[in-house]
């Protein structure tokens, strides 16, 4: 038998097709036996194979299909198989209506800041990017320590017993909608770095407010676990305090500023 | 599939359940997602190498089998169908993940200490303490196949699949699918040799 090249032992060390037939297996094997160069090749490519074995995966308990169930149960909508049932029930859904009073909110205060640039003059009063920029880093600083709160609520909590999440999951479903318009508006405006933190937050809020209101101390025992193993406490600390840094000027920029020209016209 | 012998003997409960949850039963879906949650975490553990993501993953599987569930042929293996699926979430997920961090990149170089610091943890602290030395190295030769390698290698060399059930699940012919795996092992070899060579 020929030397068996790099393609053919990997199908041989994965039984296909070629090697599947006993005999040719055997001629392979009795190759690989006599054939130092061969036999060496393919010592190598097992050891490879058996470095990604190696890899640790990290596994999930018995009761992991529970715990996805109740995650995905209340995104279930209509019937199965029928996608475009989607449309009125998604925007029945109670954190729908709260999303659109966090729009509406948004909204009016896109119409207030619209009307104070309009009717400053445009070259002293108009409210600039920069202004603008620290505007929404107060409004996501607020949010992230409220987030904060809740994070640090849940990871405090004792782990004992049945533990009563109902406020922070009430937090929690309330966080949700504002964050995904935090988020939305951090990425358009080129926020990256926050839009991406926002981004792990806004999952783990979700499974905040997913969770039943009373947890078992194996299902908090999850949660905390979940909160520590991505880091997102810690994540939300370093993005807060840094957003909060960049919002300092911002009631130099946004607010003093149209107050304070009126007065010098009159003199 | 870790058991593929198990995995057939379900396959013909998978179809009953399948058929009572179109029929209106949201309890028999959820035998499905108690069946193939563990299994679908590693797959997509093994397409993401990332735990956070994997979870989304099998969330955003289960989501797209639920609407799609009438699509689903009762005489194809209902493991191979939701495994696609669990593929395609599982690109998109890189995908968007990469787009993530080319927004970010620019940030990093006008010296922005915190998100410095947030980027510096790929991977995350906790996981290169978890898998150590190999499994870091393992994790970024694996980053670095395409997504069709990565494919192909993790269906055929994890789960166990044939080389036809994969051109099945990637939409591939044998062939391609065939030299998919060759470049995958390839790659894998050239990345991780020199370090089992020496750790023998």
């Amino acid at each position: 038998m020929n030397h068996l090249n790099e393609e053919q032992l990997i199908l041989y060390h994965y039984g296909e097709e070629a090697y599947r037939e006993a005999a040719e297996r055997r001629a392979a094997s009795e190759h690989l036996a006599a054939c130092d160069n061969c036999r060496a090749s393919y010592a190598a490519l097992q050891r490879v194979l058996a470095a990604v074995d190696a890899a640790p995966v990290p596994e999930r308990a018995e009761e992991y299909g529970s715990e996805v169930w109740a995650r995905l149960r209340p995104r279930l909508e209509g019937a199965p198989g029928k996608e475009s049932l989607r449309g009125w029930n998604w925007w029945l859904a109670p954190q729908r209506w709260a999303l659109a009073g966090a729009m509406a909110v948004l909204l009016i205060v896109a119409f207030f800041v619209g009307r104070v640039t309009r009717e400053e003059p445009p070259t002293s009063a108009a409210i600039s990017p920069q202004a603008r920029e620290r505007i929404l880093m107060v409004a996501v600083g607020e949010h992230l320590e409220r987030s904060q709160m809740v994070l640090v609520e849940l990871s405090n909590a004792p782990s004992n017993g049945k533990v009563d999440i109902s406020s922070e999951q009430h937090m929690a479903s309330e966080l949700v909608g504002e964050n995904r318009l935090y988020r939305q508006t951090a990425m358009n405006a080129g926020e990256a770095g926050v839009a991406s933190v926002l981004d792990e937050l806004e999952r783990v809020l979700v499974e905040v407010a997913n969770s039943p209101s009373e947890v078992s101390s194996k299902q908090m025992e999850s949660l905390r676990k979940r909160i520590e193993s991505q880091g997102i406490l810690f994540k939300v600390r370093v993005i807060g305090s840094e957003v909060r840094e960049r919002a300092k000027p911002a009631q130099q920029d946004a607010a003093p500023q149209p107050a304070a020209e009126p007065a010098k016209k009159s003199t | 599939m870790d058991n593929p012998g198990l995995m057939n003997r379900m396959e013909g409960s998978d179809a009953a359940a399948v058929q009572r949850a179109l029929a209106g039963d949201r309890d028999a879906f959820r035998v499905l997602v108690d069946r193939h949650s563990r299994s679908l975490f590693r797959l997509a553990f093994r397409m993401t190498g990332n735990e956070h993501d994997a979870e989304e993953v099998v969330q955003e599987t289960f989501l797209r089998a639920y609407r799609r569930l009438s699509k689903f042929e009762s005489r194809a293996n209902f493991g191979t169908w939701l495994y696609r699926i669990g593929i395609n979430c599982s690109l998109d997920f890189r995908r968007s993940r990469m787009r993530h961090e080319e927004h970010r990149e620019p940030d990093d170089a006008e010296g922005n200490p915190a998100v410095q610091q947030l980027a510096s943890e790929a991977p995350a602290p906790d996981r290169v303490v978890f898998s150590g030395q190999v499994g870091a190295r393992v994790e970024q030769a694996m980053s670095e196949l395409s997504d069709v390698e990565r494919s192909a290698f993790v269906l055929r060399h994890f789960e166990g699949l044939s080389i036809e059930e994969i051109g099945k699940a990637l939409g591939l012919r044998v062939s391609a699918t065939k030299n998919s795996i060759f470049r995958a092992v390839q790659k894998l070899r050239r990345a991780l040799e020199p370090m089992v060579s020496t750790t023998r």
